[in-house]
């Protein structure tokens, strides 16, 4: 084969594999996840929670649109980690109601809530990713969990996602995490995160620790997947810079209460005077 | 505060002790259970099966040569001067090989695995855990228990059983060097009061004697006490790096402090089944 050839070939054979990713990731949504509904891909009414007498989350309301990107502000220990928890089904509330894809995850059986949990992709603040696992078996993890795809599948797949995180895929891909930067790290597990083509992202501060550069250039792949993938996401904050830049909506926690939620723009022209405590 | 509430106060502590204590067995029993269904049930990590294998068996293999060799060998030694008095020297065969193959092969061999394995499985399990590691398997619908803590059970079950008759043979060998070298026994006659000690409490199965079959059985209580010791401490870690430690330290007492109250209330039950 000439060289022009073997490109005719890769090209055709690149072809081939991504229709049938498609075709068997669609197989894979259709009997694993619950259909996309109307309506909010989040819901959250009323919710409380409580650590013996320590009080996490007081009542809390919230609703996150499909394809709209919600950054949740607060100091920490706030409650918004334990927002992200409540909405994987990791903590249950002890009143009020979780409703992800317009069920209650907090009173669905197991099977729903990991057919739930296959909709939704989480990036966390560390990364989490495995230790021993290289970042191709990292990003290609829930795939080989979770489908039948073959392993050229797999790779094609994990490639396309380290692309999507702008990595390159043959430089990064036999690393171990700990060979990585902090930024390379979040990229890659945001890669995983979305390698399965999420409807929901849950991002757990996901610009801390992080120099100012590979600040910027995270908050521009969460736009980045907004447009390509589109995707619902969550993004749990304590950079109002970040949460402006990425988000359509803010909703700011203050012990364990919901104190404002609304566009950057309201947030910027509110008088509450936490928020512009928050804000200073 | 009041004379009610002073007296209150040690009530409460007592009380949450007991709560606690409570919990931490049924959530231990509770994990136990989980992994033996688990065991027997898809899905089957036969990769992290085979890698913990080779984690617990083969990486074992160096300290518990190393350990029967020295238990046999001062087996041999300790006996020989009390026995010399008496002239019965070649009689300890018979006290190395039922001391090694009853009770000191088994508990020996698990307490080293403890020490390396155990540890090891509550540390991997621990950093895990603060790293949200663990977090991450839940939410892509992945059962940590399946997943970490089955192939660390099955693979403990199955390699402590082999370590042991390892550890067996290497202090009947330990001990025949210190007959032949410094007693002048035979191999021949140190063996043969070897099989007979084993041979005196009769044969299970036509050919196994007893004394191995029990030999071999409590290993595989012991390996199932380390894996579920172990993943239980790793699993429950909090408090970032220090935690790990911790629960790596709970993890080696724990296991070990029950492998030898296990291996009591085992030689009762397997007295009373197969001797008496």
């Amino acid at each position: 084969m000439t060289p022009d050839s073997l490109d005719l070939w890769d090209s055709q054979m690149r072809r081939e594999i991504r229709a049938e990713v498609r075709k068997a990731l669609a197989n894979l949504g259709q009997e694993a996840a619950p259909p996309e509904g109307e309506g909010p891909v989040v819901e959250l009414e009323d919710v409380c929670l409580s650590y013996g007498e320590h009080t996490v989350l007081d009542g809390v309301s919230l609703a996150l649109q499909r394809g709209e990107t919600l950054s949740v502000l607060g100091g920490s220990g706030a409650g918004k980690s334990t927002i992200l928890r409540l909405i994987l089904g990791l903590s249950l509330p002890d009143s009020g109601e979780v409703r992800v894809e317009g069920k209650d995850i907090s009173h669905v059986p197991l099977t729903q809530v990991l057919a739930l949990r296959r909709n939704m992709g989480m990036v966390f603040q560390e990364a989490a990713l495995f230790d021993s696992l290289t970042v191709y078996d990292n990003v290609g993890f829930y795939l080989h969990e979770h489908t039948h795809l073959s392993e050229g599948e797999i790779e094609f797949r994990v490639r396309e996602s380290l692309g999507l995180v702008d990595l390159e895929p043959e430089q990064v891909m036999g690393l171990l995490p700990a060979e990585l930067s902090g930024g390379m790290k979040k990229r890659v597990g945001i890669a995983r995160a979305v390698v399965h083509r999420p409807r929901l992202l849950l991002y757990d501060e996901p610009t801390s620790g992080l120099d100012p550069i590979t600040t910027r250039t995270i908050n521009d792949l969460i736009l980045k997947l907004q447009g390509e993938i589109e995707v619902s996401s969550i993004v749990v904050t304590h950079d109002i810079r970040s949460a402006f830049r990425t988000s359509n909506r803010v909703a700011l926690l203050f012990e364990g209460s919901l104190v404002f939620v609304g566009s950057p723009e309201e947030m910027v022209a509110t008088e509450d005077e936490y928020v512009r405590e928050f804000l200073r | 505060m009041s004379l009610s509430e002073t007296a209150r106060t040690p009530l409460r502590y007592v009380n949450d002790a007991l709560k606690g204590w409570a919990f931490h067995t049924q959530e231990y029993f509770r994990l136990l259970f989980r992994s033996m269904h688990g065991s027997i049930s898809r899905p089957f990590y036969a990769r992290d099966l085979v890698i913990q294998m080779d984690a617990i068996g083969v990486g074992s293999i160096g300290i518990v040569l190393l350990t029967g060799l020295f238990t046999g060998m001062v087996l041999a030694l300790q006996s020989a001067v009390e026995m010399k008095q008496f002239g019965a020297t070649i009689y300890i065969g018979r006290l190395v090989g039922a001391s090694a193959v009853r009770e000191l092969g088994p508990v020996l061999t698990a307490l080293m695995v403890t020490g390396r394995a155990g540890s090891g499985m509550a540390a991997e399990i621990g950093a895990m855990r603060v790293t949200e590691q663990i977090d991450a398997l839940t939410t892509m619908s992945v059962d940590p228990v399946r997943k970490l803590v089955v192939p660390r059970f099955v693979a403990a079950i199955l390699c402590l059983p082999l370590l042991t008759v390892v550890t067996d043979v290497v202090a009947v060998m330990g001990g025949m060097l210190i007959a032949v070298v410094k007693l002048d026994l035979t191999v021949d006659l140190y063996m043969r009061s070897v099989y007979l000690t084993l041979a005196d409490t009769g044969f299970i199965f036509r050919y196994i004697p007893i004394d191995v079959f029990s030999g071999i059985l409590k290993p595989v209580f012991f390996g199932a006490i380390i894996a579920i010791t172990g993943c239980y401490f790793g699993l429950k870690t909090s408090g970032g790096t220090e935690g790990v430690g911790r629960a790596a330290t709970r993890a080696v007492v724990t296991t070990s402090i029950f492998i030898l109250a296990t291996d009591y209330f085992l030689t009762q039950v397997l007295i009373a089944l197969l001797i008496e």
